[in-house]
């Protein structure tokens, strides 16, 4: 079973963000970086379904600077067999369907039985790589999924549906899944994984030998939400702050009277 | 400017959320026409044409065969914007129709005017303003972002296609019985992931019961575990709007806000001051709730 697993790094979404000096993305600078939240289980559910079937070969592709590797030796250790780093100093700037593109240029042509990838990213949130992904290799998928079962070729997968439904729905492969939060439970990855990690193939291509679409929406700008207003910012010392806190309770509200 | 509306059908009902796309359309000033998979006797409220195929025969999702249906009205209607719902139906659809046209997608818009499109970046923190260069392009609209409108029946036109595809639809799976019913609550108190570990969610609770009411959760406690699922606020959760509702660690995802921002009183308690939840919270309270979370309850069992 040939498995392709996509990730991306983004920031720690705790950070400070500041935007950058041509004001269309926030300053990479003074970051702290990660495997995208999504990704994570995309990543878990390519190993158990390696582990499942008893074999397999698990790549995991990233697109970006030299430093994503850092992101994708964790997703090695995690159990990807080798890593495939598509160099690009560039890709903040790409749209969905660039990014797409640099994947499926890879994918075309190497039989790949199962795809994963985040339902969406942290930072950008367009929610469209996966899919545009799949109707480019003209390959089904399925968004949203938080459960995956695989048997004899076919996938029986839950979509989650707001208000907590979910709808069950079934494909054969060679198809491409988007993971969504609590699909499982990502491992850690263990030191002796991690040492192994190490001498795992962590191919870089250039961005160039890939990409074959152009933008087709471009950022005019980013910035700060205005601050609505209106509510009430305390700070201070705990003590202090609650009994501010049950003096404002009892005028606004019934709900300590 | 014309725009083709894409309705959501689920469980042989249409969704709310479809009154927001006519209201978008009445906020842009636009021509419009919309577009389901569905049936039914009740129709959405809108008084344009409704391009309407059989959801008996095609499926509530069948992504192939709704994409061919609405590439054909799309052919028929050549609308400039094609508006979906930023939703699980919205998010599996609109990448398929775009991808075919050729046309730009943008996704999850929370503000629309004079072409420019703005939607949220990291977990809401920044907006970003984006401009397709395609003539036609396909958005997705945030839920709650536009205000529900629309009135009237529509003049349904009804359509058929190909109803094969590639996907199964196999059923259901309702959201999980019992538990608590947040919905009844008067005060609620939510753990989002600031509570650090699974441990502090004992102070939360002593907190819910000194107001006298529940604790519930966001999103990322309920998949760590912390919390049974059947707590969740938020949209994949239980929709809330208590007298009270405090967000303890909470940073304010949109889809926690969309659950809980009826709430007619709301405390958050959060490290971070610029935490989105701010937006919406009445009283913010910037401060290590393992330390303000004990000595509240502490002060309201005091009286």
């Amino acid at each position: 079973m040939k498995i392709l697993v996509c990730i991306k790094q983004v920031p720690d979404m705790e950070s400070k963000f500041k935007v950058d000096g041509a004001g269309t993305w926030y300053d990479t600078g003074d970051l702290a970086w990660r495997m995208n939240e999504y990704d994570e289980y995309g990543v878990e559910q390519a190993v158990r379904l390696k582990e499942q079937v008893g074999e397999g070969d698990i790549t995991v592709l990233c697109i970006g600077s030299d430093k994503v590797k850092e992101t994708m030796k964790k997703a090695l250790a995690m159990g990807c067999d080798r890593g495939l780093h598509v160099s690009d100093d560039d890709v903040s700037a790409r749209e969905p369907l660039q990014i797409a593109s640099v994947i499926a240029g890879f994918a075309k042509d190497k039989g790949f039985d199962v795809i994963f990838t985040g339902m969406q990213s942290q930072d950008r949130g367009s929610g469209q790589v996966g899919v545009l992904t799949a109707e480019i290799l003209a390959m089904p998928s399925i968004t949203t999924i938080v459960d995956f079962a695989y048997d004899g070729g076919t996938v029986t997968a839950k979509r989650e549906l707001e208000g907590g439904i979910k709808a069950i729905v079934k494909v054969a492969v060679p198809a491409l899944f988007t993971c969504q939060l609590g699909l499982n439970k990502p491992r850690y990855p263990t030191l002796p994984n991690i040492m192994k990690a190490k001498k795992k193939e962590l191919l870089s291509v250039p961005v160039a030998d890939l990409l074959e679409a152009d933008a087709r929406q471009q950022t005019v700008k980013l910035y700060f939400p205005e601050k609505k207003g209106g509510g009430l910012v305390l700070e201070g010392d705990a003590p202090d702050l609650a009994a501010q806190l049950v003096q404002i309770l009892k005028e606004k509200t019934t709900v300590l009277s | 400017m014309k725009v083709l509306l894409v309705a959501e059908y689920r469980d042989g009902q249409f969704l709310a959320s479809t009154q927001e796309l006519v209201g978008f359309a009445q906020q842009m000033g636009a021509e419009s026409a919309m577009f389901a998979v569905g049936g039914g006797s009740a129709l959405p409220a809108y008084d344009g044409t409704l391009y309407l195929a059989d959801a008996a025969q095609y499926g509530e999702y069948n992504p192939d065969a709704h994409k061919q249906l609405l590439l054909s009205v799309i052919d028929q209607e050549k609308p400039d914007m094609v508006v979906f719902s930023h939703s699980s139906y919205g998010w599996d659809l609109a990448p398929r129709i775009a991808f075919s046209l050729g046309a730009a997608q943008i996704s999850e818009v929370v503000e629309a005017s004079d072409g420019a499109l703005v939607v949220p970046v990291c977990n809401a923190k920044l907006r970003r303003q984006v401009q397709p260069s395609t003539s036609m392009c396909v958005v997705t609209l945030q839920a709650g972002a536009f205000t529900a409108a629309g009135d009237g029946t529509p003049a349904v036109k009804e359509i058929s296609g190909d109803a094969g595809g590639a996907i199964t639809f196999e059923g259901y799976e309702e959201a999980e019985a019992g538990g608590v019913d947040l919905s009844k609550s008067e005060v609620i108190v939510s753990a989002g992931r600031g509570i650090g570990k699974p441990e502090n969610v004992a102070i939360i609770e002593e907190l819910a019961q000194a107001l006298g009411g529940d604790y519930g959760a966001s999103r990322p406690v309920v998949d760590s575990e912390w919390v049974e699922h059947n707590r969740q606020v938020g949209t994949t959760g239980q929709t809330v709007s208590p007298k009270l509702y405090v967000a303890c660690g909470i940073s304010g995802a949109i889809q926690h806000l969309a659950g809980m921002k009826k709430s007619e009183f709301i405390v958050a308690v959060n490290t971070d001051k610029d935490a989105p939840i701010g937006e919406v919270a009445d009283v913010l309270v910037v401060a290590d709730l393992k330390q303000f979370i004990p000595a509240l309850t502490e002060k309201i069992k005091a009286g």
